[in-house]
């Protein structure tokens, strides 16, 4: 794909605009590209990153990535008209179907885990549901994208130190405005999202899960969990081919 | 369109190109991307007589050039194969490698008694070298006479051909193999992957959650040439070249050392289409250089060094 900008929006966070022909193959919000960063074999393996938004009609899509190694900083240094070997889009999104148009449905991201949202967000917006979100982030300066999501309707932002909006993590935002819900999506640390299973046994709605990955397509079985039906046994599920979307109570957090 | 052409026991391939054991599951994904009966053969992931889920993650890391992988020899055990994976694959007609593996040398027995009787597997590859699994597997590999003996039981109870799969992670690899060719081996593979490890600086702790995985991809080619070479000196048993094959020139380096075939691992994983594309660089490389046949690389290699 080629880049169409590639822009810092928030400390060491990046969002590239990729243009190419596989935006029609998008299905689902939550899918992801599997980029390789490099063409020598230094870094070897591609990076999942989650595709934020796509717009079909100008072929273009977003992707939000931080800087945390050597494959995502090489991203970070690629220029206009630069073209990027992308694989994808791969897995299986956010199902909305069942979603109703009078229901709420709360969308809950932590850091990285927020851009999947996004699109999950103006999706539920445009079938008429209504959206709350809830999104941490470590401090002031590493927040992106609250405007964004107001798009979709009402925003709350928590940091753990208590730089930009309310002090302390996504789930203190939910008790303390007593957020109600009919249905629940979620992206972020996976301690995050154990504690929004805990404390809400019944929610309906989906996760979405990250791992590291090998091939991206289900065939080496790097990025494996085991499911709650059979915690300690055979059973299994793909992050990348399985998911990386699980519905809540599905797969071992 | 014979140039490619390459038989060897138990395999008849219309070109030496396979994706490696343990890098193409059981085919299903590659088969939504291109059609599998353009690969010589295919190698099956390691099957064990029962289920494994195989080790925690994390379960692979990158290196320099490379990737350690601890995926611990998950597979749906030797029922499921064959009800599900082999019955799936019926419908190809590229021959089939079925790497086996197990713990005792009962298990390994078992495995390749039933697959073998599937009549659906071309031949069978003794997996005696993955690094990742507690017991069994690798000593098999480092022990050469726990290795003849295993190959020997293996072969007792096999009906198509026998290739094992040589560990690396030895002093000397050509006393391992010629320690299994005086068993009865048809064949052999290798090289399997090097033991590794990467340790995470900001937790001071092991980055797989086995520890230890295996090292594969472009970073271990010179280790692999350099273990052909030495024992296609020692024997003409076939040879499968495996170890950081990513490029044509990759392809033709390892037959020049003494590979008969060479199996394609890692790259899989970076590009989904690289077997297929290999093998039409080689048809195009083969006919460029007026080859009739591509082992004449090797005839002209092996014998001039």
């Amino acid at each position: 794909m080629i880049v169409r900008s590639n822009r810092e929006i928030a400390e060491n966070i990046f969002e590239m605009t990729l243009q190419g022909e596989i935006v029609q193959e998008i299905t689902a919000p939550g899918q992801f590209l599997h980029i390789k960063p490099s063409a020598q074999p230094v870094p070897l393996l591609r990076r999942p990153i989650s595709i934020c938004n796509n717009n079909k009609q100008n072929n273009e899509l977003t992707i939000i990535y931080r800087t945390e190694g050597e494959g995502t900083t090489l991203l970070s240094e690629r220029k206009e008209n630069d073209s990027v070997d992308v694989l994808g889009p791969l897995g299986n999104g956010f199902s909305i179907d069942e979603t109703k148009q009078e229901e709420t449905a709360l969308i809950v991201g932590g850091g990285v885990g927020v851009p999947p949202l996004y699109s999950l967000a103006l999706a539920l917006f445009e079938r008429g549901v209504k959206v709350t979100t809830v999104l941490g982030f470590a401090d002031a300066a590493s927040v992106f994208y609250e405007n964004r999501f107001k798009e979709a309707g009402e925003v709350y932002v928590s940091t753990i130190d208590g730089s930009a909006g309310s002090k302390g993590l996504v789930t203190d935002v939910i008790d303390n405005e007593s957020l109600q819900f009919d249905r629940l999506y979620a992206c972020g640390p996976t301690p995050m999202l154990k504690a929004l299973e805990e404390n809400y046994p019944n929610a309906q709605g989906s996760l979405s899960l990250e791992e590291r990955m090998g091939c991206g397509i289900g065939a080496c079985f790097a990025c494996v969990c085991h499911t709650q039906n059979d915690p300690g046994g055979s059973e299994y599920r793909k992050v990348c081919s399985d998911g990386p979307v699980f519905p809540w109570r599905e797969v071992v957090l | 369109m014979t140039r490619l052409q390459t038989n060897l026991p138990g395999l008849t391939m219309k070109n030496p190109i396979m994706p490696a054991s343990g890098c193409f599951g059981f085919g299903e994904e590659f088969a939504n991307l291109y059609d599998l009966n353009q690969l010589g053969a295919i190698a099956l992931k390691a099957t064990t007589n029962h289920p494994r889920f195989g080790n925690e993650t994390p379960r692979v890391a990158e290196t320099p050039a490379g990737m350690l992988n601890a995926i611990g020899l998950q597979n749906p055990g030797l029922d499921k194969v064959i009800s599900e994976k082999l019955s799936w694959l019926e419908t190809y007609d590229t021959p089939l490698l079925a790497n086996i593996a197990g713990t005792t040398m009962e298990d390994y027995e078992e495995v390749a008694a039933d697959l073998s009787e599937t009549n659906q597997v071309g031949a069978l590859e003794l997996n005696i070298s993955c690094p990742n699994v507690k017991e069994g597997g690798i000593a098999f590999g480092t022990d050469p006479d726990l290795a003849a003996e295993l190959t020997r039981r293996v072969k007792a109870v096999s009906t198509c051909p026998v290739y094992v799969k040589l560990s690396p992670n030895v002093t000397d690899i050509t006393v391992l193999a010629q320690a299994v060719e005086r068993a009865g081996a048809d064949g052999l593979s290798m090289i399997n992957t090097l033991s590794g490890m990467k340790i995470d600086i900001h937790s001071g702790k092991p980055l797989l959650a086995n520890e230890s995985g295996g090292l594969s991809g472009p970073a271990i080619k010179p280790i692999a040439i350099r273990m052909i070479h030495e024992v296609r000196k020692q024997t003409e048993l076939p040879i499968i070249g495996m170890g950081g094959i990513s490029t044509l020139n990759d392809i033709i380096e390892f037959i020049i050392a003494g590979a008969d075939a060479v199996a394609v691992g890692t790259a899989n994983f970076t590009n989904p289409f690289i077997c297929p594309e290999l093998i039409d660089e080689l048809e195009d490389y083969a006919k460029a250089k007026g080859l009739e046949n591509i082992q004449e690389l090797r005839q002209k290699g092996v014998n001039s060094f």
